[in-house]
């Protein structure tokens, strides 16, 4: 379904500034798969996650989504095939409008937009339907401000946009980094019943060793722009959030040792 | 009594002004000072083809194109070559001064004795009423003063309306989202860049129609009459959301700008009346625009200032 080849992205390349963030990543998603994307800060999973979604061009290496090579796409041209729920949750919507307005937005992501009416009785019906799965009260308030919702109720609802029209790949990028505990368990929750029900392929940010684990069927680790780790199959459904961050330790003292050895060769010989 | 029918003409003409602010500053958030330059190339262009011989509705719609070039440049310069909103309104508002004077040929194009949209109006009023003083609930009143009224509500009203529909589509909701959450836009597909081109060329369109339009009413069109415009709109969009109570609805603010235009028309012309000095008056809408945007900030301050002192216990 996914399949980067290579992907290389230097920001600021040349200046004081450099930041390579990602440095040759290689990944095949199958349809239907649910990757959790692990790392540390400045590991590149954010980055990678936006390479995907079209935030800005490669410097090198290709991405081929859904049978089509959309790496000189432009961000709004790949929301054809992509849902995003970031991990603010003022970035999903546009808070002045209406809940009901933001999900006609939603209902036409990647479509022509043209002169019919944003609103309809047929869109509505629906979409009472639809947001009182999420047992909020939120169907009876569909022509209030977005804005006037919480984070988690802002999120959740961003979540169903996302996946109004099933997208070919939904990029969660730490989507519920910014919630209180019981909202994000809320959210979660919702993210694997809506992947489980539409059977979506998804690429997932996460800090949360334990989300990794529960959610989900493969595991990939990133470090320093690479991919360090890839969990799947019967490894990743026994892995247990103990093991991952023993994996972490091991390439933090890997690193530190690769720091080390340089710094004794650079003593020894220069 | 035809000095308030004139304010209130004014108002309703200049509220296109402020209708035009309104979709640069409130939906595209965007402080566009390509108005002072477009409501004069409005002017110019609509006086320069009505004294060479256009029709007047012919050269009303030219110069509202011309506007909508205007917006579409500075949108352009903004998107296309990531130029800071605000300079790449200065930038075409600085060059619509020359081309405004290219456009006329001189600074000032009288147009007294042409056939305007203006003439055409009053001509049609006096036709109909076949008197030169009508009695409206006791007051006398020229019909052709009355009709220019009736005529710019008209328009006004139908550009509202035309405004009002075209943001409840799901193009121009789409739009509406975009001065609100410019990534989520992106995110769901739309693209951003153009929808903002086609904002500021609308607003600019607007703007020039009320350039050509005023240009016509009042009889003449000036390369300095632009000075300070979007300042004037910005105040009739403030004094409309203060009206209408800060609504989220459209419409509702719509007709807000409306009637905020009107309003500071007329305050304006009663202060002249009562002596105010005209060359004081873009100090004055300054200095008020700027009261009408620290105010609500200050006031609410100020109120929870005051709880605060009122619930000290609160605080414990």
């Amino acid at each position: 379904m996914l399949a980067l080849t290579n992907i290389r992205k230097t920001f600021n390349a040349g200046t004081v500034n450099e930041v390579r963030a990602l440095q040759g990543i290689d990944l095949e998603v199958a349809e239907g798969s649910f990757v959790q994307l692990l790392g540390m800060n400045g590991s590149g999973k954010s980055t990678l996650l936006n390479a995907v979604a079209g935030s800005f061009f490669l410097d090198h290496g290709s991405i081929r989504l859904a049978g089509t090579d959309i790496t000189r796409w432009s961000e709004h041209r790949r929301a054809k095939l992509i849902g995003r729920v970031f991990q603010n949750p003022f970035s999903g919507t546009a808070p002045s409008l209406s809940i009901a307005e933001n999900f006609a937005l939603a209902a036409r992501r990647g479509q022509f937009r043209g002169l019919g009416w944003a609103l309809n009785r047929r869109l509505m019906t629906e979409l009472r339907a639809r947001i009182a799965t999420l047992r909020m009260g939120l169907e009876d308030r569909l022509d209030n401000a977005i804005g006037s919702l919480s984070g988690g109720q802002r999120q959740a609802l961003t979540l169903l946009m996302a996946t109004w029209l099933k997208p070919k790949l939904l990029l969660l990028d730490e989507h519920t980094a910014a919630l209180d505990p019981k909202s994000a368990d809320q959210v979660i929750q919702l993210t694997d019943e809506v992947v489980k029900r539409d059977r979506l392929t998804v690429l997932m940010v996460t800090h949360s060793m334990q989300q990794a684990v529960s959610l989900g069927d493969r595991i990939i680790m990133l470090n320093r722009g690479k991919v360090a780790h890839d969990f799947s199959g019967p490894e990743k459904s026994r892995l247990r959030p103990e093991d991952l961050v023993d994996r972490f330790h091991e390439i933090r003292r890997r690193e530190l040792l690769d720091e080390r050895a340089a710094e004794l060769l650079r003593a020894s010989y220069i | 009594m035809t000095l308030l029918l004139g304010a209130l003409t004014i108002g309703l003409i200049l509220s296109l002004l402020a209708m035009g602010v309104m979709i640069s500053f409130r939906i595209f958030s965007t402080p566009d000072i390509t108005t002072d330059g477009s409501i004069t190339l409005g002017a110019a262009v609509a006086a320069a083809l009505i004294v060479s011989g256009v029709d007047p509705l012919t050269a009303t719609l030219v110069a509202t194109a011309a506007g909508f070039v205007a917006g579409a440049t500075t949108g352009v310069l903004h998107t296309q070559f990531k130029i800071d909103a605000l300079l790449s309104g200065i930038l075409v508002m600085t060059a619509l001064y020359s081309v405004n004077l290219r456009v006329m040929g001189r600074s000032n194009i009288p147009l007294l004795g042409s056939d305007t949209l203006a003439s055409q109006v009053s001509g049609l009023a006096t036709r109909i009423a076949g008197s030169e003083r009508l009695n409206v609930f006791g007051w006398l009143v020229s019909p052709s003063d009355l009709a220019l009224l009736l005529a710019a509500f008209v328009v006004a009203s139908l550009v509202a309306v035309i405004v009002l529909l075209f943001f409840r589509t799901e193009i121009g909701t789409a739009m509406r989202a975009t001065g609100d959450n410019a990534q989520m836009v992106r995110a769901l597909g739309a693209n951003v860049e153009l929808y903002r081109i086609f904002g500021l060329a609308t607003a600019n369109g607007l703007i020039a129609l009320s350039g050509a339009l005023f240009a016509q009413y009042q009889g003449f069109a000036d390369a300095q009459m632009g000075i300070g415009m979007v300042v004037w709109g910005l105040a009739s969009v403030i004094i409309g959301e203060a009206l209408t109570g800060g609504t989220r609805s459209l419409g509702l603010t719509l007709c807000g700008a409306i009637m905020g235009s009107v309003l500071f028309r007329l305050l304006v012309a009663i202060a002249l009346r009562w002596g105010l000095n005209p060359n004081d008056l873009k100090l004055i809408t300054a200095v008020f625009v700027f009261a009408a945007l620290v105010l609500p900030g200050l006031i609410g301050k100020l109120r929870s200032a005051g709880i605060r002192q009122l619930q000290p216990s609160r605080e414990n």
